[in-house]
């Protein structure tokens, strides 16, 4: 027998089979019914636009700091008010000093994230897509990406003087690794019936790379830039409170020296603002390139 | 292994037989030393829609999985023509391609849009050429991975159990395509499906697939369109059930009964 649907309750004697033909089962008490509320989204949430709904958890945050600095709680010597830091921040930016600042920061990361992005995923298409790449490559990166990259910061000095190279080099490879593992995971996850499919269709070896398991791997890919670009800044600030006579860490390890909280924080609000940006910067990457994904968006 | 999966069957190389669309001789096929497919015969005719009927794990998807090329693990001779498309069970569209770029896909040389167009309107499904796969429906991703074979214009067209995953409405109307689209195309068709009704329904000849061979053969002479409540119709039901291993019920089956149990899935 098929049963398409969940057969109402008085049925189930009947599809036991055992006795069919019994008395008429007794009619259950009518039920209560109550109204489903209704979530249409087109009446509230229109108004709102979404980058600003997203920008209300912050806001709050920051109120919440500022309501504990002018009442007291907080103490300017352990953290200045937002008030303060806001100021700080327009003076900064005033003579010059931020900005450029920022912009020898920003170079650097994006230097690094290029170079360990194109380290990254070439390592992964090589154990990814073959046998013999996997066997060399993946147990080495394997190894290698178990060694803290903080922890080479002395050993990269060493090679690479105090200038550039060194902070590039580390940022480098702070991105290559969480790249790596999602790029190369994102290959060896990709459906084999869709690979059949395509060999099926007369792909050529090539071909089922670039129409197949490359697409396939996307998510992945997008995945591991988001961890990356996280790991960038973590290595951006660290490389630059070592020898650094530029960029955000600079101005930093300054304010330490003369116990300047707000500057410090200034310098932090920049590096968590210039996270956020690269973070828009793949969430739009990924409503480009990803939406063809069948997936859960939230309600 | 004397494979040539690749070799064309045309008629003059083929010799006094005549013209087919699938030789296959002596094929066996090993999994860790248990034998799915054991010196299995079998011959379609160019143009014959033969349906491939078998329990659960009788190796009828290791055959098709042969001819379609994707399986070349095997000893014995297999030919069968390079224009070949297979349908599988799930569509296996790339989500990440839209509906026109899948039926383009593998192609060769630089397709236009509009020859896939052409192949979406033959199956019904012009209106959603630059639709994403995940926006169709079970029947709709079904016939764009039909007229992804289709496209192709194969001498054969391998089906496993291409309406399997279909809902009994949406197979009715499946089935009636596919049956169309053969006799305008007059290519080969092979149907993997464990599904009787639905073999005597569309084949010219339904095999019966058992311990790695072809156990049974049955002619299907009904005239076309077929109706399933032909009395012709039922007693070869019963008759192929019967090889099957599925007895017929010993009451008189009221219709809706006999439906369920000529599906009895295998």
């Amino acid at each position: 027998m098929s049963i398409s649907h969940a057969p109402p309750p008085n049925e189930i004697a009947d599809i036991g089979g055992t006795s069919p033909s019994t008395a008429p089962p007794q009619p259950l008490p009518a039920p209560l019914l109550e109204p489903l509320p209704s979530t249409s989204t087109t009446r509230h949430r229109a108004r709102v636009p979404r980058w600003l709904r997203r920008l209300s958890g912050p806001l709050l945050l920051l109120l919440a700091w500022q309501l504990a600095s002018a009442s007291g709680v907080l103490t300017a010597d352990v953290l200045a008010s937002p008030g303060t830091i806001a100021r700080v921040g327009r003076d900064l930016i005033a003579d010059g000093s931020l900005t450029s600042a920022m912009g020898v920061s920003l170079q650097r990361v994006a230097l690094g994230v290029l170079l360990g992005a194109v380290v990254g995923t070439v390592l992964a298409l090589l154990s990814g897509l073959f046998r013999a790449g996997e066997d060399l490559v993946d147990a080495s990166v394997q190894m290698l990406r178990t060694v803290p990259f903080v922890g080479l910061i002395p050993l990269f000095i060493i090679w690479f003087g105090i200038g550039e190279a060194p902070k590039v080099a580390i940022i480098t490879l702070g991105v290559t690794f969480p790249l790596y593992l999602n790029v190369y995971a994102g290959i060896r996850g990709v459906d084999a019936q869709l690979i059949e499919a395509g060999q099926s269709l007369g792909l050529s070896r090539w071909g089922l790379v670039r129409h197949v398991v490359l697409p396939g791997a996307l998510p992945g890919a997008m995945t591991g830039l988001r961890f990356s670009l996280g790991v960038a800044w973590l290595a951006l600030v660290f490389a630059e409170q070592v020898n650094a006579d530029s960029g955000i860490g600079f101005l930093m390890v300054q304010a330490r020296d003369f116990l300047r909280t707000d500057v410090i924080v200034v310098c932090l609000i920049v590096y968590a603002f210039l996270g956020l940006f690269a973070d828009f910067v793949v969430r739009t990457l990924e409503r480009l390139l990803l939406q063809w994904r069948p997936t859960f968006t939230g309600q | 292994m004397a494979t040539d999966v690749h070799r064309a069957v045309s008629p003059d190389r083929a010799g006094q037989e005549e013209p087919a669309a699938v030789r296959v001789q002596g094929l066996s096929r090993t999994f860790d030393g248990r034998r799915v497919v054991d010196g299995l015969e079998l011959t379609v005719r160019s143009g014959e829609f033969v349906a491939l009927l078998g329990r659960s794990g009788c190796g009828k998807s290791t055959l098709l999985k042969i001819l379609t090329g994707l399986d070349r693990e095997i000893e014995g001779a297999v030919l069968v023509p390079r224009r070949k498309a297979t349908a599988f069970q799930a569509p296996r569209l790339m989500p990440w391609k839209k509906v026109w770029r899948n039926v383009l896909l593998g192609l060769p040389g630089k397709p236009e849009r509009a020859v896939a167009e052409r192949a979406l309107a033959e199956v019904g499904l012009d209106h959603r050429v630059d639709a994403w796969p995940k926006t169709l429906s079970g029947g709709e991703a079904q016939r764009a991975s039909l007229a992804r074979a289709l496209v192709r214009e194969p001498d054969l067209l391998l089906l496993d159990e291409p309406f399997g995953a279909l809902d009994a409405l949406t197979r009715i109307k499946a089935q009636r395509l596919v049956g169309e689209l053969w006799q305008q195309r007059g290519c080969a068709v092979l149907l993997v499906t464990h599904d009787v009704e639905e073999a005597v329904l569309l084949a010219d000849r339904v095999l019966v697939m058992d311990d790695g061979v072809i156990a049974h053969e049955t002619e299907i002479d009904l005239p076309r369109p077929r109706d399933i409540a032909d009395p012709g119709f039922a007693e070869l039901r019963t008759h192929l059930l019967d090889h099957l291993g599925v007895e017929a019920p010993t009451p008189a089956p009221a219709p809706a009964h006999a439906h369920a149990s000529a599906s009895a899935s295998a």
